[in-house]
């Protein structure tokens, strides 16, 4: 751990505004778009290799997941009627912008797999129910291609930010987020897929727990002092049990899941869990690193101070 | 990638500013507070005119401070600290004859104390959005709603901000932020509206000892370079401008100060970025994330059934 550093202050008040976002919208939507993202792809997968029932897990999921995305991502702007304004245009430099267009076009994908995922099976709809297998077959390859790009860009649209624990990790929140995403698809498909048809949700939860856990050791390491967060506090324990229930939720589900429906529905659901408190916890994290003035002077001044020693190394 | 994104970052700041036709000047504020009285005829300026809602006067314990900081409903604000250290005059040419300001007292100000110099100073400064160079907040803002205006200032378009909070953690100086009971982000506009018609800025024309000072960013810049080799030559060692140079992590920011201690003293961040600076980079790293995630998925798909 970084040692307390000394730092002078105004009155010790925060030198940045604290998000406004509520953690419930926000760190909810991270979650719940790294599922649909991931489930996503894991149906268009199985979609391909003929396992009909992981494919309907996924669709199901993913249209579910992003519909609550949605919703959390419009109830928590400060004026929802003007959601549309989002689609005003479009800012490679706004990851909030990009972000939109994603949604814009991936979520009628993941409705469209959804549906027709549905309708195809009525018989009585006949020719139509064939139609929209084959439309619902694009669909679904649309939305798998385009899930990774939900998953990871979440960890650009808060890395972006002046919030010290956020922008500390910029290079690895989104190796972090797509690991805690495919864990979640993975988690999701174990329990919604019979063992015959589960092994891709099977690897995918050990790749995608394997994958967090690294990326996330990897960006602590990069910090310095903006990991403290990560560590105490409401971010810390999340955080911990993140791992824990990530980890083993991962081998549960992962390894005897192969032979045990229990086990595979018990370890996904751990691997949600961890999920959801991966996401919850770095939110925690960003905002306590805003909100205490230390996380953004120290670090500062000491950019300051090796600048100046680069220009006169003498002093 | 058929667009540079570091040209498109930077397509909007000044001196381009955004494809306006005609080459207007960059107007700032250079605000010294070596000359700050704290009378906070700023705030209250900037409150009447902006029809900023009140946000509570309650009582901080922060010295003459009631305000806390820049808030959506607070676009001036005066820090005031009080320091156990000798106050520098800057208009005596040494510190020896300072007198003690103290804080209110029966008797009249160095009337006691045997005429000894007290270790005592107060330091006074109005603080403002600083429509940086290279503005976080207008890149970050998904709508359009943030926008470069003509004069090279940063300004909110309340018709148009859905309030989605992103400007808020994108700002590193802690300036933008969400009005309550309004959901839409508010800071200053440099008063837009009055600066167009070829006035000054409500809080400007308010200050009374030129603490503020508003006009073309260039002329501000000599100004102050100015002010602070007088305030060197006599001694005022601990002066500072902030937010003058050209090359920091802003680019220079149009609102910039005379400071007489550290800037985290006056709750300014001492080496502020632009988060958006490593934004080509995060989206490289978003790239490969998507690509490992989507060949990590179609591997599971690899190898033995069941």
């Amino acid at each position: 751990m970084v040692p307390d550093a000394e730092f002078r202050s105004y009155y010790g008040r925060p030198v940045l505004r604290e998000p406004t976002w509520a953690a419930l919208d926000i760190a909810g939507y991270l979650f719940l778009g790294g599922v649909a993202g991931a489930s996503s792809v894991l149906a268009a997968g199985a979609e391909l290799t003929n396992r009909p029932a992981l494919a309907m897990t996924g669709k199901i999921g993913a249209l579910v997941a992003i519909s609550g995305s949605t919703v959390a991502l419009v109830h928590d702007l400060g004026r929802p009627s003007r959601f549309v304004n989002m689609l005003r245009v479009f800012k490679p430099s706004s990851p909030m912008s990009v972000g939109s267009w994603i949604l814009a076009t991936y979520g009628p994908l993941a409705g469209l797999a959804a549906g027709t995922a549905v309708t195809s099976r009525i018989d009585r709809l006949g020719t139509l129910a064939t139609l929209s297998g084959g439309v619902g077959k694009l669909a679904t390859i649309g939305a798998g291609v385009l899930g990774p790009a939900v998953a990871a860009y979440t960890g650009v649209l808060i890395a972006d930010t002046a919030v010290p624990t956020w922008h500390a990790g910029f290079r690895e929140l989104p190796f972090v987020f797509v690991g805690s995403a495919a864990a979640a698809g993975g988690g999701l498909g174990l329990i919604g897929t019979p063992v015959a048809q589960a092994a891709p949700a099977r690897r995918a939860v050990l790749l995608g727990a394997a994958l967090d856990v690294v990326a996330s050791k990897r960006m602590e390491r990069g910090m310095g002092l903006a990991a403290e967060p990560l560590h105490t506090g409401r971010a810390g324990k999340l955080l911990r049990a993140a791992e824990i229930l990530t980890v083993g939720g991962a081998l549960v589900g992962g390894l005897l899941g192969r032979r045990s429906r229990a086990a595979a529905v018990l370890g996904g659901a751990a691997t949600l869990a961890g999920s959801a408190c991966t996401r919850f916890g770095i939110f925690h994290a960003g905002v306590e690193s805003a909100r205490d003035p230390k996380y953004t002077v120290v670090p500062q001044r000491e950019r300051l101070r090796e600048k100046q020693q680069r220009e006169s190394p003498a002093e | 990638m058929p667009f540079d994104l570091h040209d498109l970052l930077s397509a909007d700041d000044p001196p381009n500013s955004g494809g306006y036709a005609q080459d207007t000047p960059r107007f700032g504020f250079f605000t010294d507070t070596s000359v700050c009285i704290g009378c906070k005829a700023c705030e209250v300026a900037c409150k009447e005119w902006n029809h900023v809602p009140e946000d509570g006067l309650d009582f901080t314990g922060m010295s003459y401070d009631n305000t806390g900081g820049l808030s959506a409903n607070t676009w001036r604000h005066v820090a005031f600290i009080e320091q156990r250290r000798p106050a520098a005059d800057p208009d005596a040419g040494s510190n020896v004859d300072a007198v003690d300001l103290g804080m209110p007292a029966f008797t009249k100000p160095g009337e006691s104390g045997d005429g000894e110099r007290s270790e005592f100073r107060w330091l006074m400064a109005s603080d403002v959005c600083k429509h940086c160079t290279h503005s976080a907040c207008l890149d970050v803002c998904p709508t359009g709603a943030l926008f470069r205006t003509e004069f090279g200032t940063v300004v909110v378009q309340e018709d148009i901000c859905n309030g989605c909070g992103y400007c808020i953690p994108a700002c590193p100086y802690g300036v933008i932020d969400q009005r309550e009971g309004d959901g839409r982000a508010w800071k200053c506009t440099m008063c837009y509206d009055r600066i167009g018609s070829g006035m000054e800025p409500a809080c400007a024309q308010a200050c009374p000892t030129d603490s503020i000072q508003f006009g073309e960013l260039d002329e501000l810049r000599r100004r102050a370079d100015d002010r602070l080799a007088t305030l060197h030559e006599r001694g005022v060692a601990e002066a500072q401008l902030y937010g003058r140079e050209e090359d920091d992590g802003v680019g220079g920011t149009g609102a910039f100060f005379l400071l007489l201690d550290e800037p985290e003293v006056y709750g300014l961040p001492p080496d502020p970025e632009v988060t958006t600076k490593d934004l080509p980079v995060m989206w490289k790293h978003a790239g490969a994330a998507a690509l490992t995630m989507l060949a990590g998925l179609a591997v599971t798909f690899l190898g033995k059934r069941g």
